[in-house]
């Protein structure tokens, strides 16, 4: 007999717009089971929703991958997004409050760091950008 | 996923029931603008009860909303953003300054009624 | 193979004797029931524990912790031993007595009990050995089974109180319908600036406030941090659809705002506490009369 296992990550692959959605959801089950109150599952859905939403504005295809982190005794959640989309030139001036260049408000990256605890960036110009970024149980 | 929107006097309602993609989001801007000049709405109510994540794409359709209506005349309530959703929007940075909210249905009718009524009758002083 | 069987065999009479003495050992701490719970007490006494408690609660504990403790000699299983060693920690924590004194009497029934197997076993030397054999490392672990479990409760409640402590330090208090008073107190952190958040919202939702007085009379400075999720916090607060008035402005964190980019003219902003709930009456539609002696006062 199978013993039911939580499932430490989580990968939803981002195409299209509805995909936003799916990733938000299945990260907010995860981060659920990993003991994440209600303020800390918005919070987290939040972030995921930005961060997909750049792959699919920016890149057009990408992966938001969710997992459970465990560290010296604390507990929380990371996301990652990853994409081979273009890649940002300069990722000092994309982390400013009000840089865009899809004609958005480019909230997202500063906001997104603002929402949770760690928050890491990697992106080259035509190599592609991962974002990764975790919030822990309090 | 289509938003229901009902007619309550000169007020349209639009309930959301479940979590809303960019498209249904963009479905919902456009049919609210529409009905509003139709129906000659006065205001306009959105509750957002139901949604666990309003995010930066959000915050900006419901801003052209509220902005679009308020052309044609009609003034716009969001209602019901959740305690949990506030606190991530502010967060992250986004404001919905400039159009009312609150924090219900209830709220957002008496909110209408009361600014329906004119100037002289606001009790609410404006800074 | 013979080898594995004798082993076996050997085995299980072993663990048959050990039980058959339990059995036995525990039909006399039955039968000795009455005087060695009260040479127990005397004891307890004597060592000066549970001074906290008065002799009958201590004579009614003793007889449930005795009953407890044969019981768990009998059936071999410490689960029910557990159980009341919390319920009786969740008892006696709040009355002020401390791990040291049930480590204490516990270890006190302990011996007690091995006296009175020396007593009734003194003529042979043999059935004493036997019989302490199967008794010590029950009777020890019943010692740590307790002890742990009071540990296990203290440490819950000690948990528990600092939530309620800094619930306590940041109360939201419902003065009229519709308006809400968050008066804070002291130096504000980040932690504590997340609870008072958390709770403020929660207030208003639970509430239905229409305006809040965030009274910040008592908070001696902030840090641009603690400032900037202050402002999040009004903002929040507006997206629920309430109104917030801030009080008690300091110089020194009028300061800090403008520093961190605050137009403290689109904030509302009230001088003191009263000024504030006075403005927060007027938006809720009530008229504010002052009485001859308020309004003396207030020119004064």
């Amino acid at each position: 007999m199978r013993s039911a296992l939580i499932a430490d990550e989580v990968r939803v692959p981002i195409d299209r717009d509805a995909d936003i959605v799916t990733a938000r959801q299945k990260g907010r089950e995860l981060a659920t089971q990993c003991g994440l109150l209600s303020t800390d599952l918005a919070v987290v859905a939040t972030a995921i929703s930005e961060l997909a939403r750049n792959i699919v504005r920016y890149a057009a295809r990408g992966e938001i991958i969710v997992r459970r982190v465990d560290e010296n005794g604390k507990r929380g959640v990371e996301v990652v997004a990853v994409d081979e989309g273009p890649g940002i030139p300069d990722v000092t001036l994309a982390m400013q409050d009000g840089y865009s260049t899809s004609g958005g408000l480019g909230l997202g990256l500063p906001g997104t760091r603002r929402l949770m605890d760690e928050f890491e960036i990697i992106s080259d110009f035509g190599k592609g950008t991962t974002v990764t970024v975790r919030r822990w149980k309090r | 996923m289509q938003v229901p929107i009902l007619k309550q006097g000169a007020y349209l309602i639009a309930t959301v029931q479940s979590a809303l993609t960019d498209e249904d989001l963009k479905q919902l801007r456009d049919t609210l603008v529409v009905s509003v000049s139709k129906v000659r709405a006065r205001g306009v109510i959105v509750d957002v009860t139901a949604l666990d994540v309003i995010d930066s794409f959000a915050t900006r359709t419901l801003r052209d909303v509220a902005h679009m209506i308020r052309l044609r005349g009609a003034e716009t309530v969001i209602v019901g953003i959740q305690p949990e959703v506030a606190f991530s929007m502010v967060k992250l940075g986004l404001s919905l300054e400039g159009i009312a909210t609150s924090l219900d249905l209830e709220e957002g009718l008496a909110y209408l009624d009361r600014k329906g009524k004119g100037p002289e009758h606001e009790v609410r002083t404006h800074r | 193979m013979a080898n594995t069987q004798e082993l076996a065999t050997a085995m299980e009479t072993r663990l048959e004797t050990i039980a058959s003495r339990l059995r036995e050992l525990v039909a006399h701490l039955r039968q000795q029931r009455a005087q060695l719970r009260e040479e127990w007490a005397r004891l307890i006494t004597e060592a000066k524990l549970l001074t906290a408690m008065t002799k009958e609660e201590i004579f009614a504990e003793a007889t449930s912790v005795y009953d407890n403790y044969v019981e768990a000699l009998e059936t071999g299983t410490y689960e029910a031993l557990q159980a009341y060693a919390r319920n009786l920690s969740e008892r006696i924590i709040p009355r002020g007595v401390e791990t040291h004194e049930v480590v204490g009497i516990v270890l006190l029934l302990r011996d007690v009990l091995a006296r009175s197997l020396f007593a009734k076993y003194r003529e042979d030397f043999n059935k004493l050995n036997r019989i302490l054999d199967a008794y010590e490392p029950a009777a020890n672990r019943i010692a740590g089974t307790v002890a742990v479990g009071f540990v296990q409760e203290r440490e819950r409640i000690i948990r528990e109180q600092q939530e309620a402590i800094r619930e306590l330090s940041t109360p939201v208090l419902q003065v009229r319908e519709r308006l809400l008073i968050l008066p804070i107190i002291g130096v504000i952190d980040p932690q504590r600036t997340r609870q008072l958040t958390e709770q403020l919202l929660r207030g208003i939702r639970t509430n239905r406030a229409k305006v809040v007085v965030l009274d910040i009379t008592g908070v001696p400075y902030i840090d641009s941090p603690v400032a900037n999720h202050l402002v999040q916090t009004v903002e929040a607060a507006r997206l629920l659809g309430a109104n917030v008035i801030v009080t008690g402005l300091s110089p020194e964190i009028a300061q800090t705002l403008v520093n961190i980019g605050v137009d403290l003219g689109k904030m509302n902003t009230v001088g003191d506490l009263q000024g504030g709930i006075e403005e927060a009456e007027r938006h809720l539609g009530y008229k504010v009369v002052l009485t001859q002696e308020q309004s003396a006062a207030h020119s004064a």
